[in-house]
Order: C-alpha cells, then structure tokens, then sequence
C-alpha cells in the first residue's frame, strides 16, 4: 500500500472539518473490508486518498437505537454483526437481516457495515436493495448541516454517489414496519456463501386482508446502480397476494432490468434470474407479512 | 504527521506496546513488527481467513484491519490458543483428525474455530461450514476439518 496518513475524529463536526479541509484527498474508513483492498490494488478508484479518516470512533455514525414507534436508526460505521446479533432489530427486520448476514463471512461481517456497504456504491451490493425495499433515508452531513436523500437515489453509477468529497454518510433510517409487514432479500451465487452476487432481489410488501396495499422491488448486479424497480411494486398494489400478481411483479422486475455480460453470468441468465429471484423473494415476503417465518439462509 | 503512531494492546493476555505506520495492517504488524508469525497472509484482500485473529472477542481479517485501529484492543492470536499446559483440545482434535497437510490455513481455521465453540459449544455441521465459509483450504477438501470440530465440541462440552 502507499503512504497514507490516519486520523480518527471524535465527533462529527471534527469529522466534517477535516473533510472541508482535505476535500477529494480525504476517504472515510468504516470496517474497511472494500477500502483496504482498493487502497492495495486499485487506488485510483478511491480516488487516491492521502488521508483516511476512521468513522468508528464518531458517537452518531455509532448509534444503533430501534424502537416500535420510530423505526431503526443505524449509524453508517456500525458493523453487520451488531445487527443481526440484536435481537430485537432481527425480530422487526428479518428481511435487513438477510443480507446483513450474507456479506462475506464471519471476519467480515465482524467489521463490514452496511453504510460502507452503500458508500461503496457497487451495482452488486446486497444490502442495497434490502434498503430500498425497507425504504430508508440516507443522513447525510456536510460544512452546511445535514440534509437527507432516499437510498434508491444515493448511488448514481458503479462506485458513485451523490456524497460530495466534504460529505459523509452519517446513518440510516428505517421507518417502523407497519402491520403486517414483510421483506426479503435473496440473491443468486455458485456457491453458498463469500460470493459476489450474480443477481440479487430486495423486495417488500405490506398486506391488508390478503390484499397487497405497498410493495416495493430492487435488483443487484444487474444495471449501473442497483436498481428500484418502482413500476413492479406499484403493479402489486390492490392486487390479491396470490402467485398470479407475484408473476406479474416478477415479469415487470425482469423487463427492467439492463444487465451486463461478464465473468459472474450472461446478460440472458441475468435476465432470466431476476424474474426467478424477483418471485421467490416476494413469495417468501408474503410469508412473513402473514406471520411466517422465514430463515435468513 | 508523525510516520509511524503508538499502538497501546493485550495480544495473546500480554500488554504489547509496537509503532504502526498508518498503512500497515495488524497482520504486518503481528509478522514484522511483533514477530508473530504463526497468523498467515493468504490473499491479503479478505478472501481466505488465513490472517484471522480474535479482536475484542469478533475473529476478523487481520490483513482487513490498520495496525493504527488495534490502538487499546485485546488480540488472540494462534501463538495464544495453547498453554504452558498442552494443546487446545481444537488443536489436538486437529490432529487426530488428520485436518491439515500443508498447514497455512490452519492457524486461522483454530482461531475461527475457537471463537464458534465458544459462543456455540455444540454447533450443528452447516453451521460449523457456514462459520468457517471464511477460511480457505486448498488441501483438505473440508470434511476433515468439520468433523475435527465435531470431534472438539463433543470432548469440550
């Protein structure tokens, strides 16, 4: 690795300054499981940093605080496991807890965190489609204060965002589940696990009597951004939760998606995948909207 | 900015103080500085799990961490696994299981290993394969190291 030099603010107005000062030579380090790679062998899609300032010592890039009534906060250095090891954010998000315990391995989601994981900003990052099915904001701070941005509008192409070089992601927001509820995240691989995603689909859906009254569906690994497929969500609603308007999500979702050929799969098996994953993900959903469990693996 | 910084830790129950460049990792740390070296560099990207250590009771890529982020953490390596008393019984079980030959992996299999038994004493065989997903071995085929954990949990419990 080159030179770089190391900072670890306190608090968030140090972490804002520093940023101001260094602009585009300064990168944040949440677990540093994609930043320590690309610092040793791709440097320049990083931007070359000088300075890497460490997130994990920042009292609100920490905060992980849940509550029936106002949802989950998750601070953007919180690392995968703290998540799922919660039992109570396991037991109001199982769908966040599936890809949450689906990056890398055991060392990674030791240090990984989801916020890394949307600044990262990679078209086949999994837990950004389970963001956009769970409808989360983004906080995000800068030198002007903080302003919030939709996850489905956070990432702009492959490793983009909408962060400015004095910016940082500060945390997450997941409304509170409404009644009757359901998320899932699935994706496909070779293997069973420590894979990058082929295709992956988050989806959500919150029923009422059997009747679909909101969905939502993305897609990973399949277009520039992982990608809100909002037409599939909207063609569920007012519709029974039966297999037939499952199928017609699932055709919308393949139709959108814009997938590319290489090493990980054919732009046609992409395509066909995300009709299938589409599917089984807003299948098993409805299974835990009605009360279902359904497990992570 | 000074080159190198002062890394205060417990490593194996030991206090050990070293000087970090920002970019080195703690595995380059453990092997250069300290000269722990029974914590191997496989891939160096967090791929393989030959680097594992415990850090403040999580195992995590030692080569995925800056010696600079260890600053007051408390660190297992292999080199701390057995006692002046013998073996760890995950150890000898890897003996008698015949679950290594050419031996890079096996530090952070131990290392990963050892955390699994100890926050689930009695793990069912996927789970032991989805635990260890992270740990690669291009010798064993596997089996023989899950059925040495087997082995471990059954005589520690």
């Amino acid at each position: 690795m080159k030179w770089i030099d190391f900072v670890q603010p306190q608090t968030l107005d140090e972490a804002i300054k520093i940023l101001g000062e260094n602009g585009a030579n300064a990168r944040m380090l949440a677990g540093g499981t994609d930043l320590l790679v690309l610092l040793r062998v791709n440097p320049d899609r990083v931007n070359n940093p000088k300075l890497v300032v460490d997130a994990k010592a920042i009292p609100e890039l920490n905060e992980l605080s849940y509550s029936p009534g106002s949802g989950l906060t998750l601070g953007a250095a919180v690392p995968c496991y703290k998540v799922y090891q919660n039992k109570e954010i396991a037991a109001a998000y199982p769908g966040l807890i599936d890809s949450a315990a689906l990056i890398g391995g055991i060392q990674i989601q030791g240090r990984a965190s989801i916020g890394g994981n949307l600044c990262n900003s990679t078209p086949s990052a999994d837990t950004i489609p389970d963001l956009i099915a769970h409808s989360v904001t983004c906080k995000i701070a800068g030198p002007n204060g903080t302003r919030e941005v939709a996850v489905e509008d956070f990432c702009t192409g492959p490793s983009q965002n909408v962060l400015e070089p004095n910016e940082l992601l500060v945390s997450l927001h997941f409304p509170a589940p409404p009644d009757n509820f359901g998320a899932r995240y699935i994706r496909f691989i070779p293997r069973n696990e420590m894979d990058i995603a082929v295709a992956g689909a988050g989806v959500s859906v919150t029923l009422d009597n059997g009747t679909i009254t909101s969905a939502r569906v993305a897609l990973a690994s399949v277009a520039p951004t992982p990608l809100f497929v909002e037409e599939a969500g909207a063609a569920l609603v007012g519709k029974p939760a039966n297999e037939e308007s499952v199928q017609e999500a699932a055709n919308i979702a393949r139709d959108a998606a814009k997938p590319i050929s290489d090493m990980r799969g054919t732009m046609e098996y992409r395509t066909h995948l995300c009709e299938v994953l589409t599917r089984r993900a807003l299948t098993t959903a409805i299974t835990r909207a009605q009360g279902g469990v359904v497990d992570a693996h | 900015m000074p080159t190198k910084t002062h890394v205060q830790t417990r490593i194996n129950g030991e206090d050990v103080e070293f000087l970090s460049e920002p970019r080195q990792s703690l595995l380059e740390c453990l092997r250069d500085v300290i000269g722990l070296t029974g914590s191997k560099e496989g891939c160096n990207d967090g791929n393989c799990g030959a680097c594992t250590v415990n850090l403040d009771g999580r195992i995590v890529d030692s080569c995925l961490v800056l010696g600079v982020e260890a600053q007051g953490s408390e660190i297992l390596t292999i080199e701390g696994v057995a006692t002046p008393a013998g073996l760890h019984p995950i150890q000898t079980a890897f003996l008698e299981n015949a679950a290594l030959q050419c031996g890079i992996c096996t530090p952070g299999f131990i290392v990963a290993s050892k955390a699994l038994l100890e926050a689930e004493p009695n793990p069912s065989e996927g789970r032991i394969r989805l635990w260890l997903a992270g740990n690669l071995c291009r010798c064993t085929g596997y089996d023989k190291i899950v059925r040495a954990v087997m082995d471990a949990a059954g005589k520690m419990s």
